[in-house]
Formats: structure tokens, sequence, C-alpha cells
């Protein structure tokens, strides 16, 4: 079997992995990406009538390229969610945060994204949240820097 | 159809790391082991297939490298898939099918000791709405236990007593990483990881991997005296938009199981489920009625080398045929985030 020398005479070195490349995102991510730069938010009609948002390409149940966009929301509920106690690189929150599925007012799907809160008490499934927008917007998902806990109307 | 069986399995010691050996001599002790398994050589074997992960080894073509494993020479007819080992053993098993070999050896393995595992794990979602939060892969689980919770399909303490059999289970098998389990009013007593998952919830993160010899008809006959037949073997797939689906089920894992030919005396089941309330998404979807055992050997939740453990589920239940302690079982191997992507197995003794 395996056998495994001490780790303590191993010579080390950092190892930067990145795959890089370039996309084009298409008439239907890319509108819903520019969107984000004017602080509206996209979604899609499907073939059920469902809107979807974030907008896919193509309808989940037949297949076939979906294209009428709809405007949604900026404020929706929180579906399903976790806490994040030790937030990784790369994540737009660097506080503990809850990672949601967030129900945009006018739209039938969720969105994966991030809610600011102070803790795992003050987040619930059905909780209103609202968009906080970043300063600077490029047109990534990022756009949204993440999402706060809106008080009931 | 070509009969196609399992005719030899054999896996690692499973570990948290192993920071002194890198893939090629993690794997090659494993694959010698299978072939030894049935007297053979790679001369003998027609088709070789791999699964393992670019990122998960940081280099671009990084199952090349590991082709050493198997020998310079002679030259062979390979492939290589980049998901769990349970889709080259499929790859392996149409090559077979298609008159084009046949005997073939599969393997699956990864080192995930190296990185972050769950943000390695980040770059399977979505790279445009998912991949830019850098969301970790026990929080995406969350997100689907959570649902499960709010809609009463499990109790957290549920999802301790899966954590907890399986673990069980894991102390007679001397493959596993985690061999055992504390009480689950104990495990219960914890605090949550990633709210609503506690540590036991979650896999551990394991380097290891796995190797399996398929053979057809005479030859499997010749090379063994009771192959694995595998009776009906197919793989689907769900949607990776999350927010856009019921998380709370998986209705690939059930057209894959009818397609398959789940039905009927089922003596064992071994289901890759990671996380422990996925066990109960992946037997729903299987149709499996309470007298299956489930996981004997401890599944996903006590050793999960990525890219293997899928594969290793084949092979537990196989060895089981194989050895004449059951006659018949489903093999269950997962692919991606959140039971995305499903494979089922049914395989069968003579």
């Amino acid at each position: 079997m395996a056998g495994s020398t001490d780790s303590q005479d191993l010579l080390r070195a950092p190892l930067t992995i990145e795959f890089g490349f370039s996309r084009t995102t298409g008439p239907v991510i890319g509108a819903f990406l520019t969107g984000l730069i004017e602080q509206r938010v996209l979604g899609i009609r499907d073939s059920a009538g469902r809107i979807v948002c974030p907008p896919v390409e193509y309808d989940s149940l037949t297949g076939e390229p979906i294209t009428e966009m709809v405007e949604v929301g900026t404020e929706g509920v929180i579906t399903s969610w976790s806490w994040v106690n030790t937030p990784r690189e790369g994540q737009p929150v660097q506080e503990p945060h809850a990672l949601a599925l967030i129900r945009l007012d006018g739209a039938d799907t969720a969105m994966m994204h991030l809610v600011a809160a102070d803790s795992d008490d003050a987040v619930a499934t059905g909780a209103r949240v609202r968009i906080r927008w970043a300063a600077e917007r490029t047109g990534q998902i990022t756009d949204i820097e993440c999402f706060e806990l809106a008080e009931e109307s | 159809m070509t009969d196609v069986a399992i005719v030899s399995f054999a896996q690692t010691d499973h570990q948290r790391a192993l920071p002194g050996i890198n893939e090629v001599e993690m794997v090659q002790p494993v694959i010698q082991q299978a072939l030894d398994g049935v007297g053979a050589t790679i001369s003998d074997i027609d088709f070789t297939c791999s699964g393992s992960s670019d990122y998960l080894a940081g280099q671009a073509f990084s199952f090349v490298m590991t082709l050493d494993a198997v020998g310079a020479w002679p030259p062979i007819a390979e492939s290589h898939v980049e998901m769990d080992g349970a889709w080259a053993l499929y790859e392996a098993w149409l090559k077979i099918q298609a008159g084009h070999a046949d005997t073939a050896l599969v393997y699956g393995y990864s080192k995930a000791s190296p990185g972050d595992l769950p943000r390695v794990l980040s770059r399977e979602l979505d790279p445009y709405y998912q991949g830019p939060l850098w969301p970790d892969s026990v929080a995406v689980a969350g997100l689907q236990a959570r649902q499960m919770l709010d809609s009463a399909m499990i109790t957290e303490a549920e999802m301790a007593e899966i954590a907890f059999r399986n673990r069980q289970s894991a102390a007679n098998n001397p493959h596993a990483q985690l061999r055992g389990s504390a009480p689950v009013q104990e495990l219960l007593a914890q605090d949550y990881l990633s709210n609503p998952l506690r540590k036991h919830d979650c896999p551990p993160i394991t380097d290891g991997g796995c190797a399996i010899v398929l053979a057809a008809g005479d030859k499997a006959r010749e090379w063994v005296d009771r192959p694995a037949w595998l009776r009906g073997i197919d793989h689907r797939i769900d949607s990776h938009n999350f927010g856009g689906r019921d998380l709370t089920v998986a209705p690939s894992i059930a057209i894959a199981a009818e397609k398959a030919g789940v039905s009927g005396d089922i003596d064992v089941a071994e289901v890759h489920a990671p996380f422990s309330h996925q066990e109960k998404i992946v037997i729903t979807g299987l149709g499996l009625s309470d007298s299956v055992e489930v996981n004997p050997s401890g599944g996903a939740l006590a050793a999960n080398p990525m890219m293997a453990a899928g594969l290793v589920r084949l092979g537990e239940v196989a060895r089981r045929i194989m050895s004449a302690e059951i006659d018949r079982g489903v093999a269950h191997a997962t692919g991606g985030q959140l039971l995305q992507q499903n494979l089922v197995a049914v395989l069968e003794g003579e």
C-alpha cells in the first residue's frame, strides 16, 4: 500500500492554479449582466409562462430556445439558505454571511447569492431581502454585492 | 447486448492526506492489485479509461501523467473522463458493447488534500451566475438540506442517524477513512459547521483512488468463478440551475434507476451520497424498500475520494457478489453538486 513520507521533510512551493479564458455571454445572459450595470434585473419567460431569473437560454422542459426577457424586482424572498461562518477568498462578503436562494418579486425561480446578516438567527426562509448594489458595476453577477434583509412591508 | 462483468476491484486505504506521494504513486499499487486479482497484465487489457480532475490535480491534462501508473509499455488504447470513475466505467462498458474491446481497466483517483476542497469545488458551478460568488460546497449542500428540513422531508436527528449508521458500518471496512461514530445525541449537541449542516453531515476530505477490471462473457468466466454481471447501467442529469428546480428530489436518479432495471430482490445498495441528507434523496429516487441494506461499506460519509467515490460503490457491490456474500445489488454514483448527475447500475451473480 502507498506509504507516506514524513511530511516535515517535504519541500513545498505555492501553486497558483488558473485556467484563464474569456467568454462571450450571448443575448440572454449578456442582457441580464448588462442590465445589472443599470441596476435592472431581467428574467425570461419559459414555455410554461414562468419567469426564470436569472434567465436561461433554453427552456428547461422542452429544450427550445427562449427569448422573451422580462424585468423583475430588486427585492424578493429567501427560498433556502445556509450560513457561512468562514468566508473564503473571492466571496463578495468577507464577514460571516448566508448563502441563499432568492426569488425576486415577479420571478418564479430563485437566484443564488449572498445575504449579509449579523448572525444565522437573523436569517429565515421566507424573509424579505433587497439587492445591495456594488458601487462599481461592470456587467457581472457581483454587480449585486449581496442582498440585505428588508423590513417587512 | 454483450454480457459485461466486474471481475476485479481494488481501492486505497483512504486517508485525509497523503503528502509524501503523488497521484501516480498513490494509484499505481491499486491498479496493479486489480490486475493481479485476475492474474492479468496490462497486455491483457483492450481498453483503459480513467476519471480524475485537473482542478484537483492543479495541472492541465493531469491524467496523461497518471498514465505512468499503467506503465509506459506496451502502447494502450485509453480514454479519460473529467468525472467520477463510474462514468469512465460507463465509457468502457460502451466500448465493450460496441465490440471494440473484451476487457477494460477503469480507475478513478484524486488528492483533495493540497487545496481548499470546498473552494475548489465552486468551479463546478455555473460560471456566470454562481462561480463568481465562490460558494463553498458545504454551504451549497446546506441549501438542499434546508429545503428538505423546511418541507419536513427530513429532520436534523434523521440526518445524524444516517451519518452515524454509515460510519458505524465503516468500522468493518479497512479501507474507510472515518471508522465509527459518536452516538447520535452527541452528534446533535455539536455546533453547526454551516447551518443547517454539522460536521457529521459532511463527507471527509480524502486522498485516494480505486481500480476495476471489466470483462465480457467467456473472458469474465475464465478470470473468476463468479463474475459480477452488469445487468443494467444508465446515467442522467438534472438542471444545473439550482434555483430553478426542487432540490429535495432528483428526477434523474429515478429515470436512471428505471432504465437500469432497479426492481425486485436487492440485497445491498451502495449509494454515493456525500452529505447525510442526500442519502434520503438517493434512496427515494432509487425506490428502494426498507429491507435493502444501504452502504455496508460506510459510503461517501466514511471516505470520499473525489472522482473515485462513485466507482468505489460499484466495486463494493461487485466485491460482495464475487465472494457470493450477496446475489444482487444496486450501485449509485453522483457527479457535480446537489446530486446533479447520477449513474445507476444493477449487478448480479449467476
